[in-house]
């Protein structure tokens, strides 16, 4: 049941991850990497990793994907029209990518390691929300403090660039 | 019978390869970005799957690994909001979104 789950789960994100490459249209792609995030998070449901599924879907496939689509509609653009194929970008990109592929199965296929079913965890389950948050503010107090600046800073940066003029 | 460590991190590098078959294939610069946002994702998904296969001591998932995750979250949507300002003030300047048209440091 589980295995299916699995499987199942990650074959419709795969399948709308596929999708936003190949679509032509944009906002078609944008709608499809929201669906690709809302599989994301039923697969870290699947890792029983339920606070970081709730933060997937509601700063992912929420705020972020409504940025893309508020762009998108600002610039207001056509779909893609035909442009001729550049071959050999094409060749030396599916390259790369058939290499990656290829060394990546193998890693993956040869370490016995790797090969291990999921372990009990202890009983009972402690609180996800209530886990993650101890570890944060115990042990990561500093870095989160600065990722609060780093977010100031990406929205003052965010309203400088987006000025009319800058004087 | 349940998925396995490999299984996770098989999807999770297939779904990386489609994000980079995103930023090498495409010469829409939303779409790149998109795709850039699909790796960051699959990067997510193989931290939460090792935070889930290794137990701490007391029996309990790694939490590191998720925080490391939400931190990844937070810089993706800080990168994602500077990003597109600056494909916004490129629109503005260039009028369009496409990279072969902005070949102004091309040799």
């Amino acid at each position: 049941m589980q295995l299916a789950l699995f499987w199942i789960f990650s074959t419709l994100m795969l399948l709308f991850g596929g999708l936003v490459v190949f679509l032509r249209n944009p906002v078609s792609s944008a709608m499809s990497l929201v669906v690709c995030f809302i599989w994301m998070a039923a697969l870290f449901v699947t890792l029983d990793a339920y606070f970081i599924a709730v933060i997937q879907v509601l700063v992912y496939a929420g705020a972020v994907m409504v940025l893309f689509l508020f762009i998108i509609m600002l610039l207001d653009l056509k779909g893609d029209q035909a442009r001729p194929v550049n071959l050999s970008a094409w060749a030396g990109g599916g390259l790369v990518l058939f290499g990656f592929l290829s060394v990546l199965a193998k890693v993956i296929g040869s370490d016995p390691r790797l090969a291990i079913q999921k372990p009990q965890m202890a009983m009972p389950p402690l609180d996800d929300v209530q886990a993650v948050g101890a570890v944060l503010f115990r042990n990561f107090s500093l870095p989160f403090q600065m990722i609060g600046v780093l977010l100031l800073v990406a929205t003052v940066g965010v309203v400088l660039l987006s000025r009319r003029e800058i004087k | 019978m349940t998925a396995t460590l490999a299984n996770y991190l098989l999807v999770s590098g297939v779904l990386f390869a489609i994000g980079l078959a995103g930023v090498l294939l495409r010469r829409n610069l939303l779409i790149i970005f998109m795709g850039l946002e699909l790796m960051l994702n699959a990067a997510n998904l193989s931290l939460v799957a090792f935070s889930r296969f290794h137990l701490t001591m007391d029996g309990y998932p790694a939490y590191n690994a998720q925080t490391f995750v939400f931190f990844i979250i937070t810089v993706a949507a800080a990168e994602v909001a500077v990003g597109l300002a600056v494909i916004v003030a490129l629109f503005r300047a260039k009028q369009t979104v496409h990279v072969e048209d902005l070949d102004g440091l091309k040799f």
